[in-house]
């Protein structure tokens, strides 16, 4: 076979080489200290390790706490995602009608993407914070009930849900936004001259036709939302009450790093990564299916 | 290319010019610089700062070097993380609840050991006991006390008056605080009656302490590591029930953890509150009304009246730095427990003094008539009885245990167990920590 692009023989190699050195250094590398860290009992300052075998894996299998912490990862991952997806597609439908100031709106829209996640945590704890949120206090005068979510778990998971989601919401728009746009006008004339209304429309031809784009974005906001949003709980709740919003990420951060257990950590993480790699290839097995590529 | 063989050649000579500036000699009038990692931000950072560049301008051999690493969480993780790679501070600022893992880890030069190889007198028998008593092993202080302070009794004297309530007569008692409350809520003047920070430090530990009542078995672990929790007992299930059965009538607002409670007394939702005396600075700062301190409430008879225990943070040195350097650390260790040291951080900070003859001048100077607020935990840790049950508590996994015992202390607030059930599952958990942290310190 003739080398048509690259002349020299190393330089293909080369080039590829930094993708793969930081690939290497910050994925792999990581993972398979994870995965030796996971099978030792160390002590805070390292002194004292002791191979355990499976021992922390074991501890967490047979922890309840453990078991309420993967629960709760999936009902915060699984609320974070159809509300950031499904709220993103909304409010994009609505950013791409024919309005005046359409581009303002657009900005505005995704601008919460832009704000870390820590941030966003603080901003959401001035608006709810039972003692000084300005929203309890309005509330107040509507309802009796106590939205005290320092005590009240489900309260807690619904705002570091509704937090989260918020934070993500500008991504997803930004994909729907130019998902929308990219629907030939021709098709949705032809269903309306068919006498198709706007709901008929829209399941019929849109979302099928973004649904590439609505898989894709499910993936990620499930990634994202077992492993990325560690800032708003540890901004919010810091995982109480009890245990309420202790998803596995931030179990896995307090134990390893304010804990300092460090072997336990790493047997959390193992888990986790193998159930975020199980979960990806399962939605790529089965949805994708239902996905309809042009 | 000339062109390009110039730019190499002049991006060679900076390169060339950069390395020698790095691996230039350290001119020789440098003074050896003291690393010091800590936790304190704030106003009380601006403190640690001033207290380094007075030692500084004391003398003249060495210069410490103050940095704020995070919370205190973050300070002894960052630590770790260079001890590991050999990049570890001098001196590095630890919370109480590490001591056990401190002491244990085999990375730390002890504070009376420090001070013996630099042949730096230091008079062990006038720091006050409970403070010395929490970081001592055999008699001998592992770290250098720094900032120590300990839960007091907070009110709102303007809702006091308004309320009916003399503004200058405390409640004493858990009854007290209870008809205090009704009276405060009853009379429209407060919506909850009291709340209070860190719960697991004040109402468990501290309130154990306060009781005489035993924390943990082993003499709250000093005496080994195989000490488990006696929380569940009648005490804690006591006086946890109570709260919880306060909780639904707001004579008690649970209002989070660590300082997270503050917004419920200063904004005059309750009436009293329970946090660290360090905290006297800062609600002089941000209340805007008129409050007073008191002791921390006691149930009475049949309890017996102890001190109540200190939290807060020491200075731990690393080891293996070289001699000349710990001459340094040692000598701003020693600056920091000098009695006009001690009284000046007190005054600037709120903290304790340490020592005996820093408390003695600060009377004799009419400091606390002029601030009774800064006497009231002096008096709550001095003038108690010292027992085995107050001295501290030393437990491995300690951080770990209070975010369980908080954890469950939730739950009981919230209703959604019983005290005693909620209890029995926070010592479960705590004695399967302990016994890891024994485990992997047995080796």
């Amino acid at each position: 076979m003739q080398r048509t692009v690259f002349k020299s023989r190393w330089l293909p190699y080369a080039l590829v080489v930094p993708q793969v050195a930081v690939t290497v250094v910050f994925f792999f590398w990581p993972a398979l200290k994870s995965l030796q860290l996971s099978l030792y009992r160390v002590s805070p300052f390292g002194d004292k390790s002791t191979f355990v075998g499976l021992e922390n894996f074991r501890k967490l299998v047979t922890d309840p706490d453990y078991y309420a912490s993967v629960l709760s990862s999936f009902v915060f991952a699984g609320g974070v995602t159809v509300l950031a997806v499904l709220g993103a597609l909304v409010l994009a439908g609505l950013a791409t009608q024919k309005i005046r100031g359409l581009a303002v709106y657009r900005t505005l829209l995704l601008w919460p993407y832009g704000i870390a996640p820590a941030v966003a945590g603080i901003i959401f704890l001035f608006i709810f914070h039972p003692a000084y949120g300005i929203l309890p206090y309005f509330l107040s005068f509507v309802t009796a009930y106590d939205f005290n979510w320092l005590l009240k778990g489900w309260v807690a998971m619904t705002l570091v849900i509704v937090a989260t989601a918020w934070t993500h919401l500008g991504y997803n728009i930004a994909f729907y936004i130019a998902g929308l746009l990219a629907i030939p006008t021709s098709v949705m004339e032809a269903a309306d001259v068919d006498g198709a209304g706007p709901i008929r429309r829209f399941v019929a031809i849109v979302f099928p036709l973004v649904s590439p784009i609505t898989f894709y974005l499910v993936v990620l906001n499930m990634v994202f939302a077992f492993f990325e949003s560690f800032g708003v709980i540890d901004a919010v709740t810091k995982g109480g009450p009890g245990q309420a919003t202790e998803i596995m990420v931030y179990k896995l951060y307090k134990d390893g790093f304010i804990g300092l257990n460090l072997g336990s950590s790493g047997a959390q993480s193992v888990i986790l990564m193998a159930m975020v790699i199980g979960l990806t290839v399962l939605q790529f097995r089965f949805a994708e299916k239902k996905v309809t590529y042009r | 290319m000339p062109q390009t063989r110039t730019y190499w050649w002049s991006a060679g000579t900076a390169l060339l010019l950069v390395a020698a500036m790095l691996l230039a000699p350290a001119p020789a009038f440098a003074k050896t610089e003291i690393h010091f990692w800590h936790a304190l931000s704030g106003q009380l950072g601006e403190s640690v700062n001033e207290l380094a560049k007075q030692f500084n301008e004391s003398q003249s051999e060495y210069e410490v070097k103050p940095l704020r690493k995070g919370t205190y969480p973050e300070t002894l993780t960052a630590a770790i993380a260079a001890y590991r790679q050999r990049q570890a501070p001098h001196i590095v600022q630890v919370f109480e609840v590490g001591t056990q893992t401190m002491m244990l880890s085999g990375a730390v030069l002890p504070v009376y050991q420090l001070m013996k190889e630099q042949e730096i007198a230091v008079d062990w028998k006038d720091f006050i006991a409970p403070v010395v008593g929490y970081y001592s092993k055999d008699g001998n202080l592992y770290s250098m006390p720094f900032n120590s302070s300990t839960p007091i009794f907070y009110y709102n004297q303007d809702a006091f008056r308004k309320a009916g309530l003399d503004p200058n007569k405390p409640p004493q008692t858990w009854k007290q605080v209870e008809e205090y409350s009704k009276k405060l809520i009853s009379s429209g003047t407060t919506k909850c009656g009291f709340s209070t920070a860190w719960p697991s430090w004040i109402q468990l530990e501290n309130m154990h302490a306060l009781h005489d009542q035993p924390f943990a078995t082993k003499r709250n672990g000093f005496d080994g590591l195989d000490a488990q929790l006696l929380i569940n007992r009648e005490f804690g299930v006591k006086h946890l029930g109570q709260l919880a059965a306060w909780q639904k009538e707001n004579i008690f607002s649970y209002g989070g953890r660590r300082g997270d409670g503050d917004p419920k007394f200063l904004s005059g939702d309750c009436g009293m509150y329970m946090h660290s005396s360090a905290l006297i600075g800062g609600f002089t700062k941000g209340a805007k009304f008129k409050w007073g301190t008191a002791q921390l409430p006691h149930y009475g008879a049949p309890y017996k009246k102890a001190t109540s225990i200190i939290g807060g943070a020491t200075l731990w040195v690393m080891k293996g730095k070289p001699a000349a350097e710990n001459r340094g650390t040692a000598r701003f260790l020693k600056f920091v427990s000098d009695t006009n040291q001690q009284m000046w951080w007190h005054v600037t900070t709120g903290y304790l003094a340490i020592s005996n003859s820093a408390v003695k001048n600060l009377e004799a100077a009419q400091h606390f008539k002029r601030n009774p607020d800064q006497f009231t935990a002096f008096a709550q840790l001095t003038k108690g009885t010292a027992t085995p049950n107050s001295q501290g508590l030393r437990l491995g996994n300690f951080v770990q245990i209070r975010d369980v015992i908080e954890a469950e202390m939730e739950n009981i607030f919230a209703g959604k167990k019983s005290a005693k059930q909620g209890l029995d599952d926070a010592v479960a958990k705590s004695n399967d920590l302990l016994k890891e942290f024994a485990a992997a310190n047995k080796q």
